[in-house]
């Protein structure tokens, strides 16, 4: 006995890059493999009948089948609700199948739902069709405007949904006066953190109740991999009436009241144990492995993406051929004061900006680039640079499009962390080129 | 207020976890669904032995229930508390009277005054706090779900 408490764990504080490090991973007891092993397995042993029972029963945590659960996404899980502050986390394959689980487990047909206009274009895309076919109403609502919020909601509302820093247009959200709104109507504020990521800010320590990552980005780091992965707080009250979903006898598991029976750990079983089970979705284990090796170096490459991005955006900002920088850090910006207040360490390293010259402007910068990549993702320590009104936002009206804050020449930038003064030179060949056509069409007119 | 970080410290729940051998759970349930029962099942899987306390059953989890504390016939460890909290303080005369080494209080068992009974009378106390999962936690398997158990160690542990 002795022996095992000679060195019990201390109720220490760790810093977030030790967690980054090592939240949620210990040396693999059987052996001593320092590195996470991946556990590319479909399916576990049981030592006996009765343990197979309780693992199915949920009466003891164990691995049944990795559909729903797998010793390295679980790595992947923990470290990543440590590093949100959660109470845990459940993985999923890709940051979309992430939201639709999250919102599946606590929505029935009939229910409503708030969200931001100001989302990734596939987000709106989701709730806009996904709900829909779900029987599941929507309410479009300006970011911005506190008052938007709160008349949205119904008697049949279960949700608020937001991303903590909106793709393309760089808005962010006011998460602790959303979060405040939503609780005093009893209902779970869900933010989307993928460009912030857990290193910029942790929506949890603002009131937020739900966190969704698209791993797939900054998490993974490097373009690698698609995945997803949702964070609960673990401190809202799923059994304040609203929720019979989660707080009643659940049919789909033998009559078991998920919140009732593991407290605040119930969304996240039903979550797990349901959700997952039913929609499927997993996290493969190798992809796992990937994002875990990401996140060791999460807050470095942040500090580089942010320092990066800064510089490109004040570049930006001072050229000619260029307006409408969204990038939240720039001083002048709008969303400052929101900035200082939830990003202190910098407001990541995605944004858009309107090229000169609309359509043709917006595709003839891009043609004249050679470093940055052109392509459909963000956060790839390789910069990218997107046209979102011909691509990410293509299935977007007008109006969608503009409440998104896209216009024609709308260019997205992701900053990687590659030698800044590169970064600038190549955006520089792609101005020359927009010039060109500029100067070309006013000829031929 | 309660000042719950005193009956919730680290190094006395790991502590309370390895001295035990016997647990009494006052108000256990002989419902599969409840709480409590899951809690008994997962201990008693786990080597503990476990004694239900609970006026209203005979026999739960294969194991005689007695009416109270007082009547259970061999020594406790550990006494696990899932009732209302004003019925604390009499539990915790209980727990001192038999000699219990410590006095564990489920979520939202917060009590002051049976807090201090037991201290008075020598039980350690741990308050507000699930004994399922501070063992899943330390010594269990919390971590293959993808719970935050919010351990940090590089000690290599034994088989699982
Ligand atoms: C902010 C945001 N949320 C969610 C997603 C969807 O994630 P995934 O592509 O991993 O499904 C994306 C992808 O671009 C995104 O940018």
């Amino acid at each position: 006995m002795t022996d095992k408490l000679s060195r019990a764990e201390q109720a220490r504080e760790f810093g977030f890059e030790t967690r980054q490090l090592h939240a949620g991973q210990r040396p693999d007891p059987n052996t001593g493999a320092r590195a996470v092993p991946i556990f590319q397995t479909t399916s576990y042993v049981f030592e006996d009948p009765e343990s197979a029972a309780a693992y199915f029963n949920l009466q003891e945590y164990g691995n049944t089948y990795s559909r729903i659960m797998n010793p390295t996404v679980a790595v992947f899980e923990e470290r990543v609700a440590n590093l949100e502050g959660g109470a845990g986390a459940v993985a999923f394959a890709s940051g979309i199948a992430a939201q639709a689980a999250a919102l599946f487990t606590l929505l029935q047909p009939g229910d409503h739902v708030v969200s931001s206009s100001a989302l990734y274009g596939g987000t709106v895309n989701q709730l806009k069709h996904l709900l829909r076919k779900m029987s599941v109403e929507l309410t479009w609502v300006d970011p911005d405007d506190p008052d938007a919020w709160r008349e949205a909601v119904r008697p049949n509302t279960k949700a608020f949904f937001g991303e903590t820093i909106g793709n393309p247009s760089g808005n962010v959200l006011d998460i602790e006066t959303v979060a405040a709104i939503a609780h005093e109507h009893e209902l779970p504020l869900i933010v989307d953190n993928t460009f912030a990521t857990p290193y910029l800010c942790r929506p949890i320590e603002w009131g937020a109740d739900i966190v969704i990552h698209s791993a797939t980005k900054f998490i993974g780091g490097h373009g690698t991999s698609i995945g997803g992965v949702v964070v609960e707080a673990g401190t809202f009250d799923w059994s304040n009436g609203r929720f019979p979903v989660i707080a009643d006898a659940s049919p789909a598991y033998h009559g078991l009241r998920f919140h009732e029976t593991f407290g605040m750990y119930g969304y996240l079983m039903k979550l797990r144990a349901e959700t997952l089970r039913d929609l499927g979705g997993a996290l493969s284990p190798f992809n796992a492995f990937l994002f875990l090796q990401g996140l060791e170096t999460l807050s470095l490459r942040m500090d580089r993406h942010v320092e990066n991005a800064r510089a490109v955006a004040a570049f930006l900002d001072s050229h000619e051929l260029a307006s409408n920088v969204t990038y939240p850090g720039l001083p002048g910006n709008k969303y400052r004061p929101l900035v200082d207040k939830y990003l202190p360490r910098g407001a990541g390293a995605v944004f858009s900006f309107d090229c000169a010259g609309g359509r043709d402007g917006g595709q003839g910068l891009i043609g004249g680039l050679t470093l940055w990549s052109h392509l459909a993702n963000v956060g790839d320590a390789k910069s990218l640079v997107i046209h979102p009104a011909s691509t990410t936002h293509r299935q977007l009206g007008d109006e969608e499009l503009r409440a998104a804050g896209v216009g024609p020449g709308t260019v997205r930038l992701s900053v990687g962390t590659e030698s800044v003064e590169d970064l600038i030179w190549d955006l520089e060949q792609g101005f020359a080129r927009v010039a060109a056509t500029i100067g070309e069409k006013v000829e031929t007119v | 207020m309660t000042d719950l970080g005193r009956y919730q410290d680290p190094l006395t729940i790991q502590r309370v976890l390895h001295a035990t051998g016997t647990i009494a759970i006052v108000g256990l349930s002989n419902n599969e669904l409840r709480a409590s029962y899951f809690v008994g099942y997962y201990l008693k899987r786990h080597g503990y032995r476990v004694i239900p306390v609970n006026p209203r059953e005979k026999e739960i989890l294969g194991e005689t229930s007695y009416p109270s504390l007082l009547d259970v016939p061999v020594p406790v460890d550990l006494v696990n508390v899932f009732r209302a909290p004003d019925a604390l303080p009499a539990i915790a005369r209980e727990a001192v009277e038999i000699k219990a080494g410590a006095l564990w209080c489920q979520f939202g068992v917060i009590n002051e005054e049976g807090a201090r009974i037991a201290e008075t009378g020598g039980v350690t106390v741990v308050m507000d706090r699930c004994l399922k999962i501070e063992h899943a936690r330390y010594v269990g398997r919390m971590h293959w779900l993808g719970f935050n158990t919010r351990r940090i160690t590089s000690v290599r542990a034994g088989l699982q």
